[in-house]
């Protein structure tokens, strides 16, 4: 409901429930602000928002209140220029400052600092405080943030986020009044794995980026570009920033449907992968670098009497893997997934097509007040979708405030009306998560029973759905204290997804959120899928690993052309070493080195994702453009031109007729009808505003003229983008871009990463100017599906064998960001889990040396006891060196072995 | 007439006028200490580097003729890396000493700078190096700011209490 609002004479229209403060920012005014966040709600701990509130246009004294503890009211008066309020405001800032240690020059949020934006935006200029500033030690917070407490206001938001948002329990407030410190007990990593987010959350430098300070630059000299997160399926929104061809950092990007305010450790830190000393920069021929030409001359030899299928990849952009698919041709053009996990991605697109529950966003999750969690460790697979669901089991708490009139704004009311109450959030995995203490009930199953308890609470939901027979009474009364919890709730959320390699716990999942759907509640299902671009590319379709082996075996191909992909983290070592031994030509493309690259005949360097652009569909179909930050340097060149400059020296065939990235992305749109609406996830490079491309640099970028007079004094001509709409440059357009164009956020007055309020149609709603990105998967209206699949046979213990599944670590089982500097400092060596009555039964003790038997391979490495796994179970991390080549799950054999570690 | 005649006496009168030219190179105008000229990074009374590279000087420039990288050294002090001006795109406006928070760039009445080969007018921090303080004797900025260096720890700047241990029972 609107009401309306007089500000300094003005009247204006707002939405009633609001705060003054989100309702001022909202409609524009400057007013400042410390402890509020639109994501944290309000406190009223710095009293720095104060306005003068007026009884009426008649009343000339009226009072001061704070602008974030004041609900919206009709007919309500108010300034925000008064005289006593800003005298008030500049008042609260000097005081503030008191303590402030005169280090801005050597702070590295200088320049993008809260405190200083809202310094010069109250005017206090000069310090009268005659007394002494209170000083702190500051503590070892780990390799992602700095810590430097001096420079503290105590504006609470930090302990807020990490404890209260993200539900870190190693971090808080200690001592008292002007002395409070905000840190650890000791000195020691901050373990949460939202612990980056500090870093932006923090008005001012006490939290800053560790990893950016090695090679720190301000952020009026970072040229920035909007991309999208490479390392899990979700597709968070993240900015990329870079200097001197060097990647720097990456921030968040506001998206309100997807990541909000808040990104994963891996996510923000795991981009050092780019810019190794050891990457390739040159293409190599047998280990040896060549140059383009001699490449191309050489690709002229192989190509034309090959025999080549193309080997995709889930981690490379839609337009690289249709490039490939256009080289080799559709029936030559292989996934390079395994055949099992292409099958599990097709499902979850049928089910999300065909099925009537659509899928979550992260928005969505949040809003969700039942959630079960199928199969998924959300913290490791999927981090940003558990900081969602942490939200989302605090539903209760505001359904409970809402019947006391306390609006859901007001943070501590909230807290302190609900206590301890939280909304259902159930949780079947084979080991114990971080999200169990927020849980419900628990159940530790391995994955067949994971997928029958799905099956047994969508039989408790609607008596069509599929029975199973030979549970055990205990067993279906869980799965009813489930049902109904979730029957109660209007919008549950069902989270499944690939990562335990089952089919049975996705085809559960769909069953019951569509049994769900016919009692007539929104339910809604959030798949996870591995990689950023794994449904992309099983919505493109073609065969799978198993298939190109098949294919080298029956003598029918002799060459891969195999794009940014590593095949041994997707098959056996022995199959893949078998399949490469009997090729005749391996050529290579990918940005970083890997095994199957070591073996490559050629290996092109390709663009990596803050080089490149191109297309990424996340979990729920949405399709998103990533932008270069910097052009490629060397020998580099993105892969979707290697692949047009392959298709020019091939000699049979059509040429690849494309000029610029547009021509791939229309071309694939044009050819894949489940792909045609990829190219509204972003304006092509034709885009312009006033006729000019959009600046990657701010307006201040410095050293224009001398960062290169060491090599010449010619001052080079900034790179084309004939890709993008956006210019290597700091000129062009100066208005704000569309949301999926902004390269970084500034506004008069707002150099902080808070200058996001001035891009919102709303404070922390949508940003201005149409949607970011477009939904490819749509669901058919009239969905009625019958059930899918059959309920799975229990698991059965075997004698001398036991069920191994993948386990993930945040840190640890992603590819790339297992590169990045400082993530590769804190990972750990890799160890096969087992339930402790089974290791004491076979002698094995914590840290002892184990043989694992799987498949073909053998492994060895220590064991770790983990009590949470079900008897007969045992788990091994995956994604890691030692891990890779390995088919989880799978029955294994273990037993204890001679030697040390 | 009368005007015509005039002018021309005046002028005459400049033959007995004090000479406003200087015969240069042979000799030198003076030229305060706050002229313009080349640009020098001071150190401090300590005798190290005041350049904290906070990068102030290189956004201040308007024709963007600095260049920097910050570096830090063991135990948390700021230093540049590299320091680079092209002067032969400065026009000794001032700014960057103007925007400097530690008084470690300063302009210097040395104008003397014309070569044969532009390169040589890329000057780099060793070329802007001196080993004193310059104008501003006396100041240190790592004694006035809060950030802790090796020789100066927490609480030792001006102004400063002694650092509070949170875990104290004390209120």
């Amino acid at each position: 409901m609107a009401v309306t609002l007089t500000i300094d004479g003005r009247a204006f229209q707002v939405e009633a429930g609001d705060n003054l403060l989100h309702a001022c920012l909202s409609l524009g005014f400057n007013l400042p602000y410390f402890c509020w966040h639109p994501a944290l709600g309000s406190v009223g701990a710095c009293r720095q928002c104060a306005v003068k509130q007026f009884r009426d246009a008649g009343d000339h004294a009226g009072r001061l209140v704070m602008a974030c503890m004041t609900p919206v009211a009709d007919g309500m008066h108010l300034s925000i220029e008064d005289g006593e309020a800003k005298s008030f405001r500049a008042s609260v800032i000097e005081w503030l400052m008191t303590n402030h240690p005169h280090d801005c020059p050597v702070c590295p949020e200088g320049g993008e600092c809260h405190l200083q934006d809202m310094t010069v935006m109250t005017g206090h200029v000069r310090r009268r405080y005659r007394f002494h500033k209170r000083t702190f030690r500051n503590q070892y917070l780990g390799p992602f943030v700095a810590h430097e407490m001096n420079r503290c206001i105590a504006c609470y938001r930090c302990v807020r986020f990490y404890r209260d948002y993200a539900g870190g329990q190693d971090f808080d407030v200690f001592a008292s009044h002007r002395y409070v410190y905000f840190g650890r007990a000791e000195d020691g990593r901050l373990e949460n794995e939202f612990s980056g987010n500090l870093v932006e959350i923090c008005p001012t430098g006490v939290f800053t980026d560790k990893p950016l300070g090695r090679l720190y630059a301000r952020k009026w000299d970072m040229a920035g570009a909007p991309s999208v997160c490479v390392h899990c399926g979700l597709g968070c929104n993240v900015t990329v920033n870079a200097r001197a061809g060097h990647l720097r950092r990456l921030l968040n990007r506001y998206h309100h449907q997807i990541n909000g305010y808040f990104l994963c450790d891996r996510g923000r830190f795991g981009h050092g992968f780019a810019d190794l000393p050891e990457r390739i920069r040159q293409p190599l021929r047998q280990s040896h670098p060549l140059t383009r030409d001699a490449t191309l001359r050489h690709l002229a030899g192989i190509l034309p009497a090959a025999k080549p299928i193309g080997i995709g990849s889930p981690r490379a952009s839609l337009e690289a893997n249709f490039a490939l698919r256009q080289l080799v041709g559709p029936d030559r053009f292989h996934l390079g997934l395994a055949a099992e996990e292409q099958r599990l991605l097709s499902l979850i697109i049928d089910i999300l097509q065909k099925g009537p529950a659509p899928a979550a966003t992260l928005a969505d999750a949040e809003q969700a007040d039942a959630v079960l969690v199928l199969g998924e460790d959300l913290p490791n697979t999927a981090p940003r979708l558990a900081l969602a669901l942490r939200q989302a089991t605090r539903r209760q708490a505001f359904a409970i405030a809402g019947r006391l009139g306390i609006p859901s704004w007001l943070d501590n009311a909230v807290r302190d009306a609900a206590q301890q109450e939280k909304s259902p959030l159930f949780i079947a995995t084979l080991d114990a998560t971080r999200l169990d203490n927020l849980a419900t009930a628990v159940f530790r199953l391995p994955d067949m029973e994971v997928a029958r308890l799905g099956y047994a609470i969508a039989q408790a939901i609607d008596d069509d759905a599929p029975k199973v027979s030979d549970g055990s009474a205990e067993f279906l009364s869980q799965a009813q204290v489930v049902a109904q919890a979730l029957a109660e709730a209007q919008r549950p959320l069902i989270v499944a997804g690939t990562s335990s390699g089952s089919r049975a716990v996705i085809e559960a999942a769909a069953n019951l959120a569509w049994a769900l759907c016919r009692r007539g509640r929104a339910a809604q299902l959030s798949m996870v899928v591995p990689e950023c671009d794994s449904l992309g590319l099983a919505l493109m379709g073609g065969g799978n690993l198993a298939e190109a082996f098949a294919a080298v075996d029956a003598g029918a191909v002799d060459t891969f052309i195999v794009l940014e992909n590593d095949l041994y983290r997707r098959a056996e070592r022995s199959a893949v070493d078998a399949c490469l031994n009997r090729l005749r030509h391996l050529l290579v493309i990918d940005h970083s080195s890997h095994q199957t690259a070591a073996r490559a005949e050629i290996f092109l360097p390709a663009a990596d994702f803050a080089e490149s652009d191109g297309t990424l569909v996340n979990n729920e179909g949405r399709a998103q453009r990533f932008f270069s930050v910097r052009p490629p340097s060397g020998g580099i060149q993105e892969s979707w031109r290697w692949l047009r400059d392959m298709a020019a020296v091939r000699h049979e065939g059509e040429p690849l007729p494309w000029r610029q990235l547009d021509d791939v992305t229309a071309a694939c749109a044009k050819a894949l009808p489940g792909l045609s609406d990829i190219t509204n996830a972003a304006p092509g490079a034709g885009f312009r505003i006033a006729g000019a491309k959009i600046p990657r640099q701010p307006q201040r970028y410095s050293g224009r003229t001398a960062l290169h007079a060491d090599r010449t004094m010619h001052e080079p001509k900034p790179a084309e983008d004939p890709d993008t709409p956006l210019a290597y440059s700091m000129e062009g357009a100066a208005t704000k871009p569309p949301p999926s164009l902004i390269p970084f956020v500034w506004a008069p007055a707002w150099n902080s990463v808070q200058a996001i309020n001035k891009f919102q149609q709303e404070v922390g709603g949508p940003l201005r100017g149409g949607p970011a990105g477009s939904l490819l998967i749509h669901r058919s209206r009239q969905a009625r599906r019958t059930y899918l699949g059959e309920v799975p046979r229990p698991f059965a213990p075997r004698r001398g064998r036991w069920w191994i599944e993948p386990l993930y670590a945040i840190f640890g089982s992603e590819e790339l960001s297992r590169m990045s500097a400082p993530i590769a400092e804190i990972l750990t060596s890799p160890t096969v889990a087992l339930p402790p009555a089974d290791a004491a039964r076979l002698g094995i003790t914590e840290g002892a040396l184990v043989e694992l038997r799987l498949g073909g391979e053998i492994r060895r490495m220590p064991a770790t006891l983990h009590p949470a796994l079900p008897p007969g179970t045992g788990g091994l991390l995956a994604g890691t060196p030692e891990s890779i080549g390995l088919i989880l799950p799978g029955w294994g054999e273990i037993k204890a072995c001679e030697g040390t570690p | 007439m009368y005007s015509l005649l005039k002018t021309l006496w005046l002028i005459f009168l400049h033959l007995f006028h004090r000479r406003e030219t200087i015969e240069y190179p042979e000799r030198k105008a003076y030229l305060a200490p706050r002229w313009r000229g080349r640009i020098i990074l001071s150190r401090d009374p300590d005798g190290e580097e005041r350049c904290v590279a906070c990068y102030l000087c290189a956004v201040a420039c308007p024709v963007d003729c600095i260049a920097l990288q910050k570096g830090e050294l063991p135990g948390g002090r700021w230093y540049p890396e590299y320091f680079r001006i092209n002067f032969s795109r400065c026009i000794f406006c001032g700014y960057c000493e103007d925007a400097c928070p530690t008084y470690a760039i300063q302009l210097t009445p040395d104008f003397e700078m014309s070569e044969y080969d532009r390169r040589n007018l890329v000057y780099e921090k060793e070329d802007l190096l001196i080993s004193g303080v310059g104008k501003y004797p006396g100041y240190s900025f790592y004694r006035v700011a809060g950030l802790a260096i090796p020789g100066k720890d927490k609480g030792q700047a001006e102004n400063e209490e002694p650092p509070f241990d949170p875990k104290t029972l004390l209120p």
